[in-house]
């Protein structure tokens, strides 16, 4: 990553309460195009609130967010995701009753527009449009590793095959910036370097990543940069390197009397 | 199309084609079948069965479908009727032409199921059906009420003398002289709910496989995810309830020319339930256990009014009433197939799998499982 890099998404003093407590105060942070962007910080340290005020879920008490220079504030979460910005959700929200194939179909929905009309009448561009998709998300499905469970209801995949579908499902939004929360939560070593490598493989075509994890093994040797929450407030950022041996970062995971 | 036949079924396409054409054929002569068999009462009986599958259609779509629980529905089917009364009868001297109202009658009562979706679109579950019931319950009123001061629903005694349909100038109800053969009354509009009932079907199940379906049962299944996807779950809620809704409006408009009356008892929750259950009890969600559910919940009623003869024959008395009876074996066999059947009579095969987890596709699976260990 250049310093020069061109900048996709940034966080202006954003701030979310709820009642008298603070989820986020002031949170700024800066993401590069092409870049993984780690997001780490203990439980309850806003992590979670800081992506639901990105993706619209949440209406931030203060602060913006703005993508590729232009504010999010005030778009509903459907807008934001027609923007280019798509998440997975840490627990797991696939539309359970639907095939692998329909949910990232599903995820098409944003990129495509075909009508009731179109769809009663079935005219050539609506039938050109539904081949696309389907032509789409089993693109998507096989860039995943699913293309054998394609036609497996959502709900009966294996843990594992969910995470990834859920991946597959947020891809096919075209999303420019990925938003992904705890992707290796309860993942064997085996299923997290695979997930590793997904990862990787979709930053080096194109898309950026933002990443919520715990695994700080993963963390530290898959991310560009990283920002450090607790009680809400950021208090560090930087390369792995640099915010591994940051005092303020120990001291929030280990408590103050370790980082003496 | 094809979704409509069992799986075993489709293979085969000369099977396929067979099975088609014997059902044509069948839904043809039906009328005549009926007339023959078992009395021209059962031929109107056969009409209400179409019209209630075209209801029940409308309604799965918003229940089925976008899994929004509507207890209200029955008003938009309030709506197409009185539109049509109104505008077609010697209330008010209108007397505009089936053909026109069938479309407006549509229009208005969509756009009625947009009233009613928009204060209602952060609601769920049973709040969501408070809310339509409260709506249903509205309407009715209006329509009970709307005789005073200015008379246009002319209240509780209803709309008489309703235009019926007009097919080349002749009524429909006087029946169809064809020529070769001569069509009565009950057997033409046989033919005309058919045709649009198919119609009906036609429309759902091209919605169904669509972008727009496909974005309704996301709503279905998970709200945040369908948003969070792009999703503007806001219009797509609202087309949910105006596509309903529609269908809703084109019934009542059929079902006002054809009765040639209406008032507004025949709208009443108890209905609203009626067409539920149908969707409900034949299958949410899958098109032709809605239509299976409708067709066997207008016919059972009107079968166990034979209880009252069957008792003659079988104990030589009368031994209980049988309007008492009736509505206790109807109420009887709806917790039957909600206990033991509780996807519905003839579910989507995905939420076969959801409700009966052993069933055999995925015991065999299981099995091939075990034998794989055990090599």
């Amino acid at each position: 990553m250049t310093p020069a890099a061109e900048l996709l998404l940034e966080g202006r003093e954003v701030t979310k309460t709820f009642g008298g407590l603070a989820a986020l105060s002031d949170v700024s942070l800066t993401i590069r195009r092409g870049e993984i962007y780690g997001l780490i910080g203990p439980n309850g340290a806003g992590k979670t609130s800081l992506f639901n005020c990105l993706t619209g879920l949440y209406r931030p008490d203060g602060g913006e967010f703005l993508l590729e220079g232009k504010s999010l504030a005030g778009l509903k979460p459907h807008a934001v995701a027609n923007r280019g910005i798509a998440r997975t959700f840490q627990n797991i929200r696939l539309f359970a009753n639907m095939t692998a194939l329909e949910n990232v179909m599903v995820g098409r929905h944003a990129r495509s527009r075909t009508g009731v009309l179109g769809a009663i009448l079935r005219t050539p561009g609506a039938r050109a449009e539904e081949a696309a998709i389907r032509e789409h998300a089993q693109r998507l499905l096989a860039y995943v590793g699913l293309e054998r469970q394609s036609g497996s209801l959502a709900k009966e995949l294996p843990y594992g095959d969910q995470r990834r579908l859920e991946i597959a499902r947020a891809l096919a939004t075209e999303p420019k910036l990925l938003a992904l929360d705890e992707p290796a939560a309860g993942m064997n070593a085996t299923e997290t370097a695979a997930m590793r490598a997904l990862m990787t493989r979709i930053r080096d075509d194109g898309v950026t990543l933002l990443l919520i994890e715990h695994d700080v093994a993963l963390v530290m040797g898959l991310c560009d940069r990283v920002a450090v929450l607790d009680y809400g407030r950021k208090i560090a950022e930087g390369t792995p390197a640099e915010v591994q041996g940051n005092p303020a970062v120990i001291e929030a995971y280990l408590g103050a009397g370790m980082a003496a | 199309m094809l979704s409509l036949l069992p799986e075993s079924l489709r293979h085969d396409r000369r099977l396929v084609w067979a099975t088609y054409a014997g059902l044509a054929l069948l839904l043809c002569l039906l009328p005549f079948l009926v007339d023959a068999g078992m009395g021209r009462t059962w031929v109107r009986i056969l009409d209400f069965a179409l019209l209630y599958v075209m209801l029940a259609l409308g309604l799965n779509i918003v229940v089925g479908f976008a899994g929004l629980l509507d207890l209200g529905y029955v008003a938009f089917y309030a709506v197409g009727a009185y539109l049509y009364a109104i505008l077609a009868s010697p209330h008010f001297g209108l007397h505009l032409p089936f053909w026109v109202l069938l479309p407006l009658g549509a229009a208005i009562a969509g756009l009625f199921g947009m009233l009613l979706g928009a204060p209602t679109l952060r609601l769920r579950g049973d709040y969501l059906a408070i809310v339509t019931l409260g709506f249903g319950e509205i309407i009715r009123i209006f329509l009970n009420n709307l005789n005073a001061p200015v008379n246009i629903t002319n209240g509780p005694q209803g709309i008489n003398l309703i235009d019926p349909i007009q097919v080349a100038g002749l009524p429909l109800s006087k029946g169809l002289d064809l020529g070769i053969l001569t069509l009565s009354g009950v057997h033409a509009h046989y033919y005309l709910f058919l045709t649009l009932t198919l119609l009906t079907i036609f429309i759902a199940l091209r919605l169904q496989d669509s972008r727009i379906g496909r974005a309704w049962v996301a709503i279905r299944e998970d709200e945040v995810a369908a948003v969070a996807m792009g999703i503007n779950t806001r219009n797509i809620k609202l087309l949910a309830f105006a596509m309903g809704a529609m269908f809703g409006g084109v019934g009542g408009g059929l079902f006002s020319a054809f009765q040639g009356f209406v008032s507004p008892e025949s709208f009443t929750l108890m209905e609203s339930i009626m067409i539920l259950s149908m969707v409900v009890l034949g299958g949410m969600g899958h098109i032709p256990g809605v239509i299976l559910g409708a067709v066997a919940l207008t016919l059972l009623p009107e079968l166990l009014r034979y209880i009252g003869p069957l008792q003659q024959s079988l104990f030589g008395r009368v031994a209980v009433d049988p309007s008492d009876l009736r509505m206790l074996l109807f109420g009887m066999g709806l917790v039957l197939v909600m206990l033991f059947r509780p996807e519905g009579l003839w579910p989507s095969p995905k939420r076969a799998r959801e409700l009966h987890p052993d069933s055999p596709d995925v015991s065999r699976q299981e099995q091939e499982d075990l034998y794989d260990a055990s090599r």
